[in-house]
């Protein structure tokens, strides 16, 4: 390879890291008397792994609630590239480019995991009655395609031999890959897992770990809510810090591990 | 290859045929009503398939399911009877009360889209009341319904001059009216079945029951959970609309007392016991509760013969035996009859 082929996909690197992606602005919400989430202002830049880390009840996955249309917010606008996304259902957002994982895994148990990637087509399907009935030409196509990529997305997370067991039977690691798996296969642009990593022993976080550098290199854009702060270190680009529904720091891992706002919000004032 | 194709063809044949003589063989072994019974179990097993679209795939408790069926019904009443002296073909009118019965479907499914569990089964319940008590009460000020005394001397299916009400001989056999009204309600039957097959392996299919297993989860996996849930809705009363015209066509009579809330309990019996969501079962379950309480109405008979006397009446008997085998298969079988496959490779797993 030629040094200005390297040049080249270099600066071509450094302009997409400089796209954002996802534009959280003055973001804003409520439960009562509560405030969530308060002024929460980020961006997400394509190609990168975004981490969003806090104590409990920082309001994490609050804000990813809300991104994803399960909250509506009280202020603040949210854009996935140009599309406002604040206020729209979340079968919407999904179609607009964000896909999620839930902290606690939300897989459909009594299908198998074959057809828990399978849901995961349907955004990017089209297929109704009628043609299912009639087994129309374009439908039998599009369920041969679906089929093709969801086995195809069961390989790549690494759980191809449990395509025909029913979700609820598969082991922990394993339901958390077949959620990144059904999030995969609605083709997202940018990926929102909610602590993917809870629960898991070393050598899964280890292989998880993989697969995220992979999705990455496959030009996904990942935001990664995680306690594992080794993981977070090692993996992010960059990372904003929430504590009391307020964003206390942005930056590298290595500037917002040294802010004394985080070291105080995680060990409290008096570690200063 | 060929040959399992062959055998499934031979299978198939086998099948065909026994389906085409057995109202012979039933009127030969058990006589005229129970050809008459036939005829009514194939049409509580496409009422009982209408409601496994709602309840089993989509996982929506709906208990006012019957309100569909008696829409079709009267559909058909006032369109083909003395009533408003319309005498429209059948093939006119089934399809009609089955779309208007699913565009109810969808007007009466839409106000219930945010609840869930006992408290969609409570509002549907209601509806179901509430169509019900129209049914009973809109004799005035016009007459639509007739009010209690229903509407009689509705039309038999009709194509020309070929009339399902009376006997006709072909080849040597007499076909009666029950046996013509065998045939035609089979065919619709399967044709449910077909319908209900390809559904529930469809990406259509698919979403419904990722619905049922986790509404949040499927609307962040990009399923439309309102228009899914209203074509749920739509699907099943469509298939109750088309249901409610047959019978009005083979009862020729009917009235708000057939479509009262039992009706709707014990087709969600039909799907509990034969297996949820799982289509053997489900005809399966339509079928055993519609033939074994008429079954049961001969231990009059056994007990005479045992006994040398009846000792419990058998209307009385008929229904504790009925309540026992509820009981029973919920204790000892909780899936159903015939759970489905997915129910019996967790049980594989469990071991495994």
């Amino acid at each position: 390879m030629s040094a200005s082929k390297v040049g080249n996909r270099l600066s071509s690197k450094l302009d997409a890291e400089l796209t954002p992606l996802l534009t959280v602005s003055a973001v804003s919400k409520a439960f009562g008397g509560l405030q969530a989430l308060s002024d929460i202002s980020l961006q997400v830049h394509a190609g990168e792994i975004f981490g969003l880390i806090g104590p409990n009840g920082a309001g994490k996955t609050t804000l990813f609630n809300a991104l994803t249309g399960l909250y509506s917010i009280d202020r603040g606008e949210i854009r996935l590239n140009d599309a406002r996304l604040d206020g729209r259902p979340p079968h919407q957002v999904l179609h607009a480019g964000l896909a999620r994982t839930f902290q606690n895994i939300r897989l459909f148990a009594e299908m198998t995991a074959l057809e828990n990637v399978l849901v995961g087509r349907h955004a990017r399907t089209t297929s109704g009655v009628v043609g299912a009935v009639l087994r129309l030409p374009g439908t039998r196509r599009e369920e041969a395609d679906s089929h093709e990529r969801a086995h195809a997305l069961l390989r790549r997370v690494g759980i191809a031999q449990h395509a025909h067991r029913l979700a609820r039977n598969l082991p922990y690691g394993d339901q958390r890959r077949l959620e990144i798996a059904r999030a995969l296969a609605t083709e997202p642009s940018l990926l929102a897992l909610d602590e993917p990593a809870a629960g898991m022993n070393k050598a899964e976080r280890a292989a998880l770990r993989e697969l995220l550098l992979q999705l990455q290199a496959d030009g996904l854009t990942l935001l990664l809510i995680e306690h594992d702060v080794k993981l977070v270190m090692g993996l992010c680009t960059r990372l904003a810090v929430l504590d009391y529904g307020v964003k206390i720091a942005e930056g590298t891992p290595d500037m917002v591990s040294c802010d004394p706002k985080v070291i105080a919000a995680y060990l409290g004032d008096e570690a200063l | 290859m060929s040959n399992v194709l062959k055998s499934r063809w031979f299978t198939f044949g086998l099948l065909a045929l026994g389906l085409a003589l057995l109202p012979f063989l039933v009127d030969a072994g058990l006589g005229r009503s129970w050809v008459r019974l036939l005829d009514l179990a194939l049409l509580y097993v496409m009422l009982a398939l209408g409601l496994n679209i709602v309840v089993g795939y989509a996982g929506l408790l709906d208990l006012g399911y019957v309100a569909f069926y008696a829409l079709g019904a009267y559909v058909y009443a006032w369109l083909a009877s003395p009533h408003f002296g319309l005498h429209l073909p059948f093939w006119a009118i089934l399809p009609l009360g089955a779309a208007l019965a699913g565009l109810f479907g969808v007007l009466l499914g839409a106000p219930t889209l945010r609840l869930r569990g006992d408290y969609l089964a409570i509002v549907t319940l209601g509806f179901g009341e509430i169509i019900r008590i129209f049914l009973n009460n809109l004799n005035a000020p016009i007459n639509l319904t007739n009010g209690p005394q229903g509407i009689n001397l509705i039309d038999p299916v009709r194509l020309g001059g070929f009339s399902l009400s009376q006997p006709h001989t072909l080849f040597g056999f007499t076909f009666t009216g029950v046996h013509l009204t065998y045939y035609l309600f089979l065919l619709l039957t399967l044709a449910v079945i077909f319908i209900s097959m390809r559904l529930e392996n469809s990406r259509i299919g698919r979403a419904w029951v990722a619905i049922r297993e986790d509404e949040i989860a499927a609307a962040a996996t990009g399923i439309n959970t309102r228009n899914l849930k209203l074509l749920a809705f739509a699907m099943g009363a469509t298939f109750g609309g088309l249901a409610g015209g047959l019978f009005a066509s083979f009862q020729g009579f009917i009235s708000p007392e057939s479509f009262n809330l039992m009706e709707s309990i014990m087709i969600l019996c039909m799907i509990v016991l034969g297996g949820m969501g799982h289509i053997p079962g489900v005809i399966f379950g339509a079928l055993l509760l519609t033939l074994l309480p008429e079954a049961l109405r001969y231990t009059g008979d056994w007990q005479r013969n045992l006994f040398g006397q009846i000792y419990v009446d058998p209307a009385d008997l008929r229904m504790l035996l009925f309540g026992l085998a509820l009981v029973a298969v919920m204790l000892y079988r909780p899936a159903g009859l015939i759970p489905s496959a997915r129910r019996r490779q967790e049980f594989a797993d469990a071991k495994g």
